[in-house]
Formats: C-alpha cells, structure tokens, sequence
C-alpha cells in the first residue's frame, strides 16, 4: 500500500516564495564558496513543495555546511558534531507532521558521524540528509576529510594522507539505504530535480551534493563543471533511460556477462541494445552499487549522477506509530492508577 | 495484628530473633516460631535461578503483608563458569514485621545450592545461623573447584551453624519423574524445590508462585506443571521430614504501614512508572532514547511495554544516539529521557552540554554502577555524583535529583521531570545498582493526588521591537524561573534556530560578544541556583552535636544506623540530601548548627568535597567503595566513632 508521508505534513495556507524561507541572518560563508549555491537552490525549491513553513525543520551537526539551519527561515537546530542524524531520529518519529531535513558535511557525517548516518538508512527514518561532500575539512582549516584522494596533502598530512576514501553513495548503499542519489552544487536544475525526488520519497533520502570549497580544496569537482571536460566525466542517470554519456552519447554502460560488473564502451549499432538501462526502483541495489563504483575516485571520471536508487521500504517512524496504535486496540488506552497497583496488592487497614 | 513485637526495636542487633512457642496448627506436631524478622540469602550458580527464587519468595512475602528490602548480587557474566567462585549468584531478602531498611547486614538461613554458593557466602552468616545445602553438588571434583580439600560438611568447619544437609537435586529429579523429562530438565527446577522448602519453613503464601509458573510457563505447561510439583514437593518435604523440626512466623508489618493498599517494587520498576506519571501529569509524551547498559536497561525494557500509554521507545545505536534522539525529541515538545549508567553518561556528556545551551528539558537517568570504565557493571556505587555536577566542557550547571530508596525512585522521577520541564533543564537523575535491583514495599498512590507537571508552550511573539513589531525572542526569559520559552516546531510564527554556538540573550542569535558571553554563562548558572527545592530537614530529637548527612541510596543503611546509635542512648542527627543541585536552600544553616558533619558515601568523598568547598564546613568524610551497600552494624560503628571523635 503506498503512503505519502509528505501528505502527514500540513500545507502552506498561501502560495510561498524563496524569500519567505531565507532568514534574517547575514549568511557566514567565505566568498565563493559552493554552499551557497545550494542555500539558494534549497531556498528556491522549498515553495514548490507547498508546506507549512512551521512544520519543516533544519538539523545539522558541526562544520561549515551544518550552519545552514541559520538561514533557513523554518524551524532549526544545529547540533554537535556528527549527531544531527540521531537528533533528527528523535523528532521524526515522535513528530510526523514535520518534515525533518539534515544538513551534513563529509566530516561530519561520514566521520565522526558515520555510526548515526548508517544507523537512520538502515531504519529508514523519514529524513531528507543533505551531505555536502567537498572532500575536504574546511572549518577547522582544510585537514584531509574521508572522502579525500588517496595521498592528498594537507596540513596534517604534508606526507600525503594515507587513508582510502568512502564513497558516499557506496556507503549507503550498502547501509541499506532506499533513496540515494548524487548532485552537484553548481548544476541548481540537476539539484533542484533531485531535492524534488528526495523530498517526496518515504523513509531515509541521502542526497551527496559535491560541493566546492574555494578556500581548501578549490576546483575538487572542475571536471565534472567544467564545459569541455564534463561531456566525458559525468554520466547523468535517468530512470528509465539507457546510461550513455560523453560527447554525441557516444559511451555506454553495459554488463559484463562474464563478472556481472558494468563497463564502459563506445557505443556501436552491435552492443547499442546491450546498454543499461537504469533501474532506480530495481529491488536488488546491486547494480545501484555497480554504478556507484564506475567513477575513478582520484580523477572523478565517470561520476554518475542523479538518483542511483529509490525504494519503497517500510519507514520505521511509521512502524513505530503503527505499533503506538495497535498497543492501544489490544491493551486500551494507558490507565495509569492501573499500572500502578499491578496485580500482586495488600492493604493495610487502620 | 497478632505481633507483640514493638516496631521501635527496628533494625535488631545482629542476628538477634525473638521466638515465643506458639500453637501447632491443623494437628501439625511441629513447632511453630514466631520471629519479628528474618533475613534469607539464596545462593548458587548464575544459572540456577536464584534471582527468581528470591524474586518469587519477595514476592510471596511481600503478598503476606512483611515490611521488606532485597538486595540481589550476581556477575557480570551471564553464565559464568558453572561451580565457581565468580559464578555465585545471591539474593538476599530481609522482612519484618516491623519497619526495615535495609536488606539486612548477615543472612539468618543462608540457601546454598552448590560448594561455591557456601564457600561465597559463608563467612556473612553468623554462627548459630542456618545452612540449607544441596548436598548432591558436594561431590569431590566441585568441592575441588573451589579450594575445599575436605566436604565442609564433614570436616567441622560448619560446626556451630544448624547445617540441613538436604540432597535437593536427588529430590526434585524424584518429584519429577512421572514427568517425563530428561534428567537435565527436571533439574532446573530445584530452586523451586528450595523455594517450596523455605516458603514452608516461613508460612509464605504460595499461590502467588503457583500461578506466576502457571503464566510464565503458559506455552510449555509440563514445564510448569512440573515446576509446581517440585514447588510442592519442597513444601512437603519440610513438612514431613524430621531434619526441619521448626517452622517460623514473621507476622505482618502492619504496624509499619500507614493504611492503603501496597505491593513489592524495584528501584528500576519505580523509576519506569515514575516517567510514565510524569507524562501523564505534563500531558506530554513520553519518549525514550536509550542503549542498553547494566544495571538501566530494565527501564528501556519497561518502558517498551506500555506503548498504550503513547511511550515511544528508541533503542539506539550507541549512547550519544539515546541522547541525541531524546534532544530531537525534546525540541519537538515530547518529555524526553534517556536511561544509562556511568559509562554512558561519560559519552551523553557533549550532548548535555547542548542540551544546557539549547535550555530545553531533557532528563538524564543515571544508575550508577562500580567504575571507573567497566568497572563493576553489577555492583552498586555513588561515583558519578561529581561527573553529573561537571562532567562537561564549559560551565554548564544541571540540576541533580537523586532518590533514596527503590520506592522513592517514582516520586524522584516526577520531581526531575518537573524540574526540567519547568526551567527547560537537563537533569540529571542519580539511581544506583542497589536501588535499581533492590525493591521494598510501596504505598501505592493515588493518581489523582501526583503533582501537575503541566508547562505552557510558546503560542506567540513575546518581544515588540522599536518600531512596534511583534516577534518571537527564543531566549527572551521568565524573569521569575529564568526559563526560556518552549516553542515547538508546527508553531506558525515562532520559527527560530537554535544551536550550541553562544547566543545572544533575547533573540538567541549567533554571539560571539564577550560581555554577552559573561553573562550568558552566568544566566544559566543563575537559573540552575534558583531551581525551587524544598528545605532540608535534620531528624533530631536528642539535640546532637554530630549531623550524618547522606544522599542517595544510603539512606536505609544510614537511618539503621542512626537508630541503632539512638537505641544505646548515642545522640546524632541525620539529614538526607534528595537534591544535589542546587543543594537545598538551608542547607548551610543547617550543617552549622553541628560540631561535627560526617557524610557516608559509596565514593571517596564527592559529596564531601562539595559540601566543603561549598559551605567550608569541615566534614568528614566515610568511604565505602566494594560495590555493595553499607552495613549498618559498620556504619554504626563508624558514626560512633565519629561522635566521640
């Protein structure tokens, strides 16, 4: 039986604009820096969804990105480091009539908060997680985060940092994740159109947004923006569509017969009809994964984007009101004076 | 009423038992003992039962009226290595017909099912008492195990105790062989064959058992069945056979009591029901973030029981998780709790620390256990006083309410919850192992009589700006409680953001002012010192010079020991401390008027160490830290010695 849960959330009583949902607080980040473009992009596309400004709220944990609630003209929270997951569980599942976002960063939710993360995808609470992948760690003044290259030079590792990087979308894939998708701060149709699937999914949507920190790590994702290279580095994923990319659509995924695993290969009238076609909704995340690992993590090459997966699975805040619900068809509702004298009793009389 | 005994006698000496003869009834020729108090250890292997025989006989007991105090002790481990020392599991239980407090200082029948259950225990009980022991684990190898070269039972080393040598295994395969089960099987009911024994040896009522197998047992009734026929056989075998030629009354309490109807409850099962009133009476839901953790997480389990009541229980990843998700649900207007030990308190602590920034309610349950780290995860302990005043970064004050006896865990759960709910507070609530798994009689209350915990949200702006616009200040204060408002999210309006960066007082936004910080700090330190708290009072009737302060779960052994100081015409006052902090407002009046302040702790002093730092009052400290409760007859001791210090 498919639900909506957006539909538990009530609706805006009059048509809303971006200006409604920026906040009175001067935004803090540096000059440049690709958090902005998704303010604007989140800013921009929160109209379209028509909800009660009052009813949305905002948690994040600690770093650059997690400053975003304060600029959020809705209901916020920005929390400690690495726990915006866990909080965010709380008021979920105790307040469906909300629609909780969590806005995290590759330190912060792959680091020192990589537990709480797996922890909501394998529940699948109903949260939008916002992770603002810029490889980097930019507020505590760029140390190697774990999704940085292998070798990358920094501050605490003027040796080259030694650790193999996460890839997010891989992470959650494999924490069982039922929406997992992958945008770019600079491309606001790309991201607005992913926010819209996000939005509407029930249960955990984790949205990797790549996103440039001009100050650290400037220019991390140049390939994937810019106009003579992108053609070939990025592969955009289209439910339904067979996976080609690169100038003219000329490269192709296609299955290996032999391992199962995807290749690339230049499209030819011969192979054109072995060519993937996505599958979001596929129930095995197999291939979802398969083409989580087509990207090169040093040069980024072959980095698809867009909605590698999208599920229908039970949501646990559901699960656990259901059970709220049927506690009372069986047992009645609560009756404290009850439960307190229990069953075994004695009286003392005067 | 039928006791002659007086109830000032209270805690007797050491074991002392008055006995009268008194009629055989029903044409029994055996004798019939009537005792104002008795207290029972069983004892054997963690996997026999003894938690449950002694449960069950609390039970009975507590159904036939005695005024009573338990105090289970068992290993960590869950099985451990089956015949040894470290595998001992007891259960101690002390009732009266008098009013008790404590679960006794030395068992007067000590129940050993096995040669380490005697070797563990035997040195508590003193000579004169006696020992029931399951003579059919006295074989070579077992007695071996745990160091006995020669059978105690044989070599004199039990002379002087009134030993029954009662083969209780060989018995109850016996009773149980119409049964049909295997030798293994049949076995695991000896502890009932114990229990039916000494329910017969003290008159205990015994339906109560009889049906509690009969429901716990529902989908196996051989088992069951089983288990009442060897509950029965115990019973018959004490009534038959030579070796038991005494039976004893323990009259009820029912001088102990003020009228109303009671029952048995633990410290655990106290504190459960004392968050449920609480949300009854906040007319807010209850939720619980929580990781299991010994000796708590019979709470979560409780809890997880009574979702009619609209309790939300979340069992989290990890510690910080059980916090977190109670903050997020704090944030959106639910009572939050979350139920750990010491080492969970020490990985909430940052989230606390957010918790005091974000001023919201929140309530921290900490049952402290034998630290530091892993420390004793089943013994009792009163360590964590000082890292619930300030085990967090920065000054971040929360109020500390601590109960004092298992009961008392209910009424100190309300006054938590009223605490955080109605200055936006964490608090912390400090239970311990003894109270946890302890349990005593209970008046049950009166629903309509518990307190009004109702607190107001925020409905709209509570600021107009200069130029005559309304709007909504989060941290715009009660100039009384110095509470900020509690705005809910899907409150039109009052949208706001909140954070652990510092705030500006008022609008809450972002700070980094110095002055503001200063007094911001010293606001939330103000509000804390200006929680309501009812005075302190001292219980002297004699005038003493000395003053005993305690807190916590001392309070039974402590009163025990002031009474037994007052029965030999000693004078010492006593003061118990249920809020830690701030400390009641007279407190320092009262510590004043003594010559000498002597505060018995399960710590090294951190009681001591406030109140001195506090009050510079030269108090002296008593330390006991092995995991187990206070002794009352040491405690005694202890006080005199401080007296004529």
């Amino acid at each position: 039986m498919p639900e909506n849960l957006l539909s538990l959330v009530p609706k805006a009583e009059a048509a809303q604009s971006m200006k409604d949902f920026k906040s009175d607080q001067e935004v803090r980040w540096c000059p440049g820096c690709g958090d902005y473009a998704v303010l604007a992009a989140v800013q921009g596309f929160m109209p379209e969804l028509g909800l009660a400004k009052e009813n949305i709220v905002f948690v994040s944990g600690i770093g650059c990105s997690s400053r975003f609630p304060y600029y959020m003209n809705t209901y916020g929270m920005h929390s400690i480091h690495g726990r915006a997951p866990a909080i965010a569980t709380g008021l979920a599942t105790s307040r469906r009539d909300l629609s909780v976002w969590v806005v995290t960063g590759d330190g912060d939710a792959l680091s020192i908060g990589g537990n709480h993360l797996i922890h909501a995808l394998r529940r699948n609470v109903n949260l939008k997680i916002l992770l603002f992948n810029n490889r980097i760690y930019g507020l505590t003044k760029g140390q190697y985060s774990p999704t940085s290259e292998v070798g990358k030079i920094t501050k605490s590792t003027p040796m080259g940092s030694l650790d193999a990087p996460f890839n997010p979308v891989s992470l959650a894939l494999g924490a069982e994740a039922s929406f997992v998708a992958r945008t770019v701060d600079s491309d606001r149709k790309h991201l607005t159109e992913v926010l819209r699937q996000a939005a509407d999914h029930d249960g955990t949507a984790l949205v990797e947004i790549y996103q440039n920190c001009n100050i650290f790590n400037d220019g991390a994702f140049e390939v994937l923006k810019d106009k003579d290279r992108a053609a070939e580095a990025v592969i955009r994923l289209e439910h339904g569509q067979p996976i080609r990319f690169g100038a003219e659509h000329g490269k192709g995924v296609v299955r290996d017969p032999a391992t199962g695993d995807l290749e690339v290969v230049a499209v030819t009238p011969e192979n054109e009809s072995r060519i993937l076609v996505h599958d979001a909704h596929a129930a095995s995340p197999t291939t979802a994964f398969a083409l989580s690992r087509l990207a090169d993590p040093d040069t980024l090459h072959q980095t698809p984007i867009g909605v590698f997966r999208s599920v229908e699975r039970p949501v646990y805040d559901t699960l656990m009101a259901d059970q709220l619900d049927r506690a009372v068809e069986q047992q009645g509702e609560g009756d404290l004076g009850r439960l307190l004298a229990g069953n075994d009793t004695w009286t003392v009389v005067g | 009423m039928t006791s002659q005994v007086s109830s000032e006698a209270g805690e007797a000496l050491l074991g002392e038992q008055r006995s009268a003869p008194v009629e055989g009834r029903d044409g029994a020729e055996k004798e019939v003992r009537r005792l104002d108090r008795v207290i029972i250890r069983f004892a054997g292997d963690s996997g026999d039962g003894m938690q449950l025989t002694g449960d069950r006989f609390t039970s009975e007991t507590a159904s036939f009226g005695n005024d009573l105090s338990t105090l289970p002790n068992f290993p960590a481990e869950i099985r451990a290595p089956a015949g040894t020392l470290p595998g001992v599991s007891s259960f101690q239980l002390h009732f009266a017909d008098h009013d008790i407090l404590t679960p006794g200082d030395a068992p007067n029948v000590l129940v050993a099912m096995n040669p380490a259950a005697l070797k563990a225990n035997i040195a508590d009980v003193p000579r004169g008492g006696e020992v029931i022991v399951n003579t059919d684990e006295f074989a070579k190898r077992a007695m071996a195990k745990v160091g006995y070269a020669q059978s105690p039972l044989e070599d004199g080393s039990l002379d002087g105790y009134r030993v029954h040598p009662v083969p209780l295994t060989t018995l109850t395969i016996e009773a149980l062989k119409e049964f049909g089960l295997s030798r293994k099987e049949a076995e695991r009911s000896k502890n009932m064959f114990a229990l039916g024994l000494l329910s017969w040896m003290y008159h205990r009522p015994t339906e109560g058992t009889e049906n509690f197998l009969r429901q716990k047992f529902a989908k196996k009734p051989q088992i069951a069945e089983a288990n009442v026929a060897a509950f029965r056989a115990g019973w018959n075998f004490g009534e038959t056979t030579e070796d038991f030629a005494v039976s004893y009354e323990v009259a009820p309490a029912t001088r102990a009591f003020p009228t109303g109807t009671y029952r048995n409850i633990s410290g655990n099962l106290a504190l459960s029901y004392g968050l449920i009133a609480a949300s009854r009476q906040a007319e807010l839901p209850l939720y619980l973030g929580s990781y299991p953790i010994t000796p708590a997480s019979d709470i979560l389990h409780e809890l997880s029981k009574h979702k009619n009541f609209g309790v939300r229980t979340f069992q989290a990843e990890d510690e910080i998780a059980g916090i977190g998700a109670a903050l997020g649900a704090a944030f959106g207007g639910s009572l939050a709790v979350t139920t750990t030990s010491g080492p969970g308190v020490a990985l909430k602590s940052e989230t606390i620390g957010l918790a005091v920034s974000l001023e919201l309610p929140l309530l921290i349950v900490d049952i402290q256990r034998g630290g530091p780290s892993t420390g004793l995860p089943t013994k009792t302990e009163q360590a964590d006083l000082l890292q619930a005043m300030y085990g967090r970064n920065g000054e971040a004050p929360v109020p500390v309410v601590a109960p004092r006896t298992p009961a008392d865990c209910f009424d100190a759960a309300l006054e938590a919850a009223r605490i955080a709910l109605a200055y936006r507070t964490p608090v912390l609530l400090l239970s311990d192992g003894y109270l946890a798994n302890g349990s005593e009689p209970w008046r049950i209350p009166d629903v309509d009589a518990l307190p009004d915990l109702r607190t107001a949200f925020a409905t709209g702006p509570n600021h107009t700006q200069a130029d005559g616009t309304e709007v909504f200040w989060p941290y715009k204060r009660d100039p009384e409680t110095l509470a900020r408002p509690w705005a809910v999210p899907g409150t039109p309006g009052l949208e706001h953001r909140i954070g652990g960066i510092e705030k500006q007082d008022g609008t809450g936004n972002i700070s980094y002012d110095p002055a503001n910080h200063d007094f911001m700090v010293r606001t939330r330190q103000a509000k804390v010192d200006g929680v309501d708290v009812p005075d302190i009072e001292a219980d002297d009737p004699d005038g003493a010079r000395t003053l005993v302060l305690g807190w916590g779960s001392t309070y039974g052994p402590i009163t025990a020991a002031v009474r037994r100081i007052r029965r030999e015409g000693g004078h010492i006052a006593q003061a118990h401390l249920r809020h830690l902090n701030p400390f009641p407002k007279n407190l320092g009046e009262v510590l004043k008027r003594y010559d000498k302040v002597v505060i018995p702790e399960m710590n090294l002093g951190q009681l001591a160490t406030l109140i001195r730092a506090k009050y510079l009052v030269d108090a002296r400290s008593h330390n006991q830290v092995n995991g187990m409760p206070f002794k009352a007859e040491q405690l005694a001791a202890a006080l005199k010695e401080a007296i004529d210090a």
